[in-house]
C-alpha cells in the first residue's frame, strides 16, 4: 500500500478501498470543486398513487430495491445501543446471499457485534463508520478485508455530498412512520428524539427503506424524514430496545476527579469571560461534560447570565435550564433521555437539528463555528495540543469521532480529560492517532490543572489574575511523568487497518494493526 | 530461602483499578517474574524492575512472582510485592519508592485544620488525586476502613504513600489502629514524616504518652504531632487529661459513631445525644491549648445538612470537621469562612492592635472604642480564616508596614 506523509507529518495511504484519497493538507487547506452528488432521477408515477409503500419484510424490501453484491448500505445510530435494525438488515442480506457489501453506519455500538459474523462470512466487506468494542477489536486486529474509514458526523455528510461515498441503499429505523415513508423519532415505543443522522442518506441515497414498529395513518407529523425520498416502508415488531435507546435518568459523575475537571472548566468559562449574556455552549452527555453543564448552570444563575442557545446532545438538565430560562433555545443534535425527547416534542424552543446545519463542510457555514464554547473528551492530547479520540494509547480502536472534530471549530474548544487513567497518561508527547489538529484545540482541562494553547494569547490574557490552576501543558506532562513514570515508546505495525478522515474528506491519520 | 511459603497480596477481579495482585510461589529455581498488565506496552520494564528490586531487597532470589497489574503506580506495586513477600516469610529490609518532591515538608503545629479527608488505607485509587482537593488535612486510615485481613497490606501501602504520593498542600495525617496493632503501625510509618497521627479510642492519657514516647524514640525531633480521638464515655470523662497528656498533642477530636453506639443513643441530625460530649471536647481542648476538631459528617449527598452541621459545630467552638468525600471540603470551608463584613472588622482590629503594639500602648482602640485582648485574639483568627476561605486577599497586609 502506498503511503505518503500528510501536512501533519502522518503517514497515510493515498488509496483507500480502491479510491484515491487526498492526504490532509492542513486546516482549510482542501476545498473540493465541482457539483454535489445526487441520486438518479425518480419519477412519482413509478410509485403507488395511494402513497402506500409498504413491503412485507426487510428482506423483500432489499430485494425490491435491488440490493446487489458490493453495494453501500447505510444505517444510523439514533437508537444507539438499543438498535435492532442494522443487524436485521445484514442478517437479511446474508439470507439473500449478498456479498462484499460496505456498511456505512453513522456510528456503531456494541450491539452491532452481530456484524462480525457477516464480516467473517464475506457479507460485509468493510465498515466505513465508527468502530468500538468488539468491532473495534476486530478491525484493529487486521481481520477486516477493506480499510475502515472513520469520519465525523459532519465528515459523513461531506462524503455523501461530494460523492466520496455513494449510498446504494439507506435503511432508516423510524420510531414512528406512515406508509408513505414520512418518519419521526420524537414519538413511538422506540422514541429517540430526532433522526438528523439519517437526513443526508434520505436525500442522497439511491434507494431508501424506512423500517418502523409504529406505523400511523398518513400523515406522520412532524416528518423529520420526508416520505417523498422513500422507496419502501417495512413494518416490524420492534426496531429496538427502549431501555438502551434513552436512559431513564442521566447520572452526574460521582468521581471526584471528573467533577473537579468539570468544575474547573465551568469556572474557566466564567473567569475567561466566555460566560457572558447571550453566549452559547455545547456540552455532551458524557459524565464529565454533563457535570460541566451543572456547574455552568450554577455559575450562570449566580451571575444572572443567560445563554442565547445551547447545542446538545440534550438531557434532562439542559431541559431544566431551558425551562428555567437560563437557555433561550436548544439546538439539538441528539437526545439522551426521555425528558429531552419530551421537550423536543413539546417545546418549540427545543429544536431538531442535523449534521447539515451543525457540522457540514460543504454547507455555506455551519453552527459549530458559531458556538462560544464546546467541551469535549479525548483519549490523548499531546504537547502540541493535538487530540486523539479514536484509539487507545496502545493503538486499538476505541471510539468513533462523532461530532468531535466538527466541534473543534467552536470559538473555544475545550478538552475535559483526566491527566491519566490507571497509569496511562492522557497528556503525551505525541498522540497515537491524530484526530484533531492542535491549532483548533484551545484549552485542556485536567484535574491537575488547565493548559491553554499558546496560540490563544487572548485566553491567556483573559484569565490573568484568576485563581485557576493554569499551567503550561509541558508542566502537566512533567507532573505525569513523575506520577506515572516515563512510558516506553509504543511500537506500531506498518499495516494500516483504518484511516481517519478530517472534516474536509482528507486523510489526517492512519490506524495501524495491533497484535 | 527454603522456608518461604506461597502467599498473595492485593485485590483481584476485573473491576480493580490502579492496583495489582501479587502472588508468590516458592521454588528452587532463580526468581522468575511473570507480569500481566493492562499497561504492559507502556511500563513493562519498569514494572519488572520495581518488583525485582523489592524481592532482591527482601532477600528473595528463588521461586516465582506473578503480578496481575491493573494500572498500579510504582509505589503501589512495590507495596503489594513487599506485602506478598513478607506474608511468604521474607524478612529483609524494605526497598522504598522514590520520594515525591515535598514529602519532607516539616509539620507545622499552628495551622488551619478546618477539613480533614479520610481515605481508606488500602485503596490506592482513592489516594491518587486526594492532594488536589484542597483539604487542610488528608488522613490515610489504617483503622476502621481497613479489614483485619488487610492490616499488613494497608500499613505498607500507607508507608509508601507517605513517601511517594503527592499530598498537595494538605497536612499529612495517618489514623493508626488501637492498642498494640497501633504501636506496630507507628513503627512502620513514623520515619516517613506523617505530620499528625490520629490515635483512636483514647480513654486514658497514658495511651497518648506511650504513643508520644515511641514516636520520639523513632523520629526524635521529627516526631509527628498527635490528635487523640475520644470515642467512648470514659474518653470524654478524661478529655482534659488526654488533651494535656503529651506536648505532641496538637488537637483533640471525637468519634460520634462509636460514642453513640456506646451511649445506646443513635446519632441524630440534631445531635442532642452527644451535646455534652462535644462541648466537653471543646472545653478540654481549649483548656489544654489544643484545637478542638469535630466528628465526621457521613451523608455525602446532603450538602445542606452538612452546612447546618458545620454551622452548629463551629458555633460550639470546634475548629474543624471530618470529611469522607472530597465534595464535602468546599462546603466545610465555605461555612468556616467569615463573611466579608466580619473579615473587614477583624482587619481593622488587627491593624489597630499592631499599631498599638508599635506605639507601645497597652490598650487597643478601633475608632473611639476600646477592644479587649480576647477580641483581638479572635480577630487574628478571623483574618486567617478569611484569607484561607478566599474572602480576604492573601496580600491584605501589603499596604501596611
Amino acid at each position: 500500500m502506498k503511503l505518503e506523509k500528510n501536512a501533519a507529518g502522518r503517514m497515510v495511504p493515498t488509496e483507500v478501498n480502491g479510491r484515491e484519497a487526498v492526504p490532509y493538507a492542513g486546516v482549510g487547506g482542501h476545498r473540493p470543486v465541482g457539483h454535489k452528488a445526487a441520486p438518479a432521477i425518480a419519477t412519482c408515477v413509478d410509485y403507488p398513487a395511494d402513497g402506500d409503500k409498504r413491503v412485507g419484510s426487510i428482506k423483500e424490501a432489499l430485494e425490491m430495491v435491488g440490493l446487489s453484491d458490493g453495494m453501500v448500505v447505510s444505517s444510523h445510530h439514533h437508537l444507539r445501543n438499543g438498535d435492532a435494525v442494522a443487524n436485521m438488515v445484514f442478517d437479511a442480506a446474508a439470507e439473500l446471499g449478498r456479498r462484499d457489501l460496505v456498511w456505512f453506519p453513522s456510528a456503531s455500538f456494541p450491539v452491532h457485534a452481530n456484524q462480525i459474523s457477516h464480516l467473517d462470512d464475506g457479507v460485509i466487506h468493510h465498515i466505513e463508520g465508527s468502530m468500538n468494542g468488539p468491532l473495534g477489536a476486530y478491525c484493529s486486529a487486521g481481520k477486516m478485508r477493506g480499510l475502515g474509514v472513520l469520519r465525523s458526523h459532519g465528515g459523513r455528510w461531506q462524503a455523501i455530498q461530494d460523492g466520496e461515498v455513494h449510498i446504494d441503499v439507506a435503511v432508516i429505523a423510524a420510531p414512528t412512520a406512515d406508509a408513505f415513508g414520512n418518519a419521526t423519532g420524537d414519538r413511538g415505543p422506540a422514541g429517540c428524539g430526532l433522526l438528523g443522522f439519517a437526513l443526508a442518506d434520505s436525500v442522497y441515497a439511491e434507494k431508501v427503506i424506512v423500517v418502523t414498529d409504529n406505523l400511523v395513518p398518513f400523515p406522520c407529523l412532524p416528518w423529520q424524514i420526508q416520505g417523498n425520498n422513500v422507496d419502501a416502508v417495512v413494518e416490524v415488531d420492534c426496531i429496538g430496545d427502549p431501555e438502551k435507546i434513552v436512559s431513564g435518568t442521566t447520572r452526574i459523575t460521582q468521581s471526584p476527579d471528573r467533577r473537579r475537571i468539570a468544575e474547573l472548566a465551568a469556572q474557566f468559562c466564567a473567569d475567561a469571560g466566555i460566560m457572558k449574556p447571550g453566549f452559547s455552549f455545547q456540552a455532551g452527555a458524557g459524565g464529565t461534560t454533563l457535570a460541566f453543564a451543572i456547574y455552568l448552570r450554577d455559575l450562570m444563575r449566580a451571575a444572572g447570565v443567560t445563554a442565547r442557545f445551547a447545542r446538545g446532545g440534550s438531557n434532562k438538565y439542559m431541559v431544566e435550564m431551558l425551562d428555567e430560562g437560563l437557555i433561550e433555545y436548544i439546538l439539538d443534535g441528539q437526545t439522551f433521555d426521555l425528558d429531552a425527547v419530551q421537550s423536543l416534542r413539546d417545546d418549540p424552543r427545543h429544536v431538531n437539528t442535523s449534521p447539515f446545519t451543525s457540522y457540514n463542510f460543504h454547507g455555506k457555514g455551519n453552527f459549530a463555528s458559531m458556538v462560544d464554547v464546546a467541551v469535549l473528551g479525548a483519549t490523548e492530547v499531546d504537547l502540541a495540543f493535538n487530540g486523539n479520540v479514536v484509539t487507545h494509547s496502545d493503538g486499538r480502536l476505541l471510539h468513533g469521532i462523532g461530532g468531535w472534530q466538527n466541534c473543534l471549530t467552536a470559538r473555544c474548544a475545550m478538552l475535559l480529560v483526566p491527566s491519566f487513567r490507571d497509569r496511562i497518561p492522557v497528556i503525551v508527547d505525541e498522540v497515537t492517532t491524530l484526530c484533531g489538529p492542535g491549532e483548533l484545540i484551545d484549552v485542556v482541562v485536567t484535574e491537575r490543572g488547565i493548559a491553554i494553547n499558546p496560540r490563544r494569547q487572548d485566553l491567556l490574557d483573559a484569565v490573568v489574575g484568576s485563581d485557576l490552576p493554569i499551567k503550561p501543558i509541558e508542566d502537566l506532562k512533567a507532573e505525569l511523568d513523575r506520577i506515572c513514570g516515563v512510558p516506553q515508546k509504543v511500537p506500531r505495525s506498518d499495516e494500516p487497518v483504518a484511516v481517519v478522515k478530517w472534516v474536509d474528506g482528507t486523510v489526517i491519520d492512519t490506524v495501524w494493526r495491533v497484535e | 530461602m527454603s522456608d518461604l511459603r506461597a502467599a498473595a497480596a492485593g485485590p483481584e477481579g476485573d473491576d480493580v483499578r490502579s492496583d495489582c495482585h501479587v502472588h508468590y510461589e516458592p521454588g528452587p529455581d532463580s526468581l522468575a517474574i511473570e507480569i500481566s498488565s493492562k499497561v504492559d506496552y507502556l511500563y513493562r520494564d519498569s514494572i519488572e524492575t520495581a518488583v525485582r528490586r523489592v524481592a532482591v531487597g527482601l532477600g528473595v532470589s528463588t521461586g516465582q512472582l506473578e503480578v496481575v497489574d491493573r494500572g498500579a503506580l510504582e509505589w503501589v506495586l512495590m507495596a503489594r510485592t513487599e506485602t506478598c513477600l513478607r506474608l511468604a516469610g521474607a524478612e529483609g529490609p524494605a526497598v522504598l519508592p522514590e520520594t515525591y518532591p515535598g514529602a519532607d515538608a516539616p509539620a507545622v503545629r499552628e495551622r488551619l485544620r478546618r477539613s480533614r479527608l479520610y481515605l481508606p488505607g488500602n485503596r490506592p485509587k482513592l489516594m491518587l488525586s486526594a492532594g488536589l482537593y484542597g483539604a487542610d488535612g488528608l488522613i490515610l486510615d489504617l483503622e476502621d476502613s481497613v479489614t483485619p485481613a488487610d492490616k499488613d497490606a494497608a500499613r505498607l501501602l500507607v508507608r509508601n504513600a507517605l513517601i511517594a504520593l503527592d499530598w498537595g498542600g494538605s497536612e499529612r495525617m495517618v489514623r493508626v489502629n488501637q492498642g498494640d496493632l497501633g504501636l506496630e503501625d507507628l513503627r512502620r510509618i513514623a520515619h516517613h514524616n506523617p505530620h499528625v497521627v490520629l490515635l483512636p479510642k483514647i480513654e486514658d492519657p497514658e495511651q497518648v504518652r506511650r504513643a508520644g514516647d515511641l514516636l520520639r524514640e523513632i523520629a526524635g525531633e521529627r516526631a509527628p504531632l498527635l490528635m487523640p480521638i475520644l470515642e467512648s464515655p470514659l474518653g470524654i470523662h478524661h478529655a482534659f487529661e488526654i488533651a494535656a497528656a503529651d506536648e505532641l498533642v496538637v488537637a483533640l477530636t471525637l468519634g460520634l459513631e462509636d460514642l453513640s453506639a456506646e451511649l445506646g443513643a443513635p446519632r441524630t441530625e440534631d445531635g442532642w445525644e452527644s451535646f455534652a460530649a462535644r462541648q466537653a471536647t471543646v472545653y478540654a481542648a481549649r483548656a489544654a491549648g489544643v484545637q478542638p476538631i469535630a466528628s465526621v459528617f457521613s451523608d455525602i449527598s446532603d450538602a445542606a445538612a452538612l452546612a447546618r452541621y458545620v454551622q452548629r459545630e463551629r458555633g460550639l467552638g470546634f475548629d474543624g470537621i471530618g470529611c469522607i468525600h472530597p465534595r464535602q471540603i468546599p462546603v466545610v470551608h465555605a461555612e468556616m469562612t467569615p463573611t466579608g463584613a466580619d473579615a473587614e472588622r477583624a482587619v481593622r482590629i488587627v491593624r489597630a492592635a499592631r499599631d498599638a503594639e508599635r506605639r507601645g500602648l497597652g490598650a487597643v482602640a478601633v475608632g473611639s472604642k476600646m477592644v479587649d485582648p480576647p477580641v483581638v485574639k479572635q480577630a487574628f483568627r478571623t483574618v486567617e480564616l478569611a484569607v484561607a476561605g478566599g474572602v480576604l486577599a492573601a496580600d491584605w497586609d501589603d499596604d501596611q508596614v
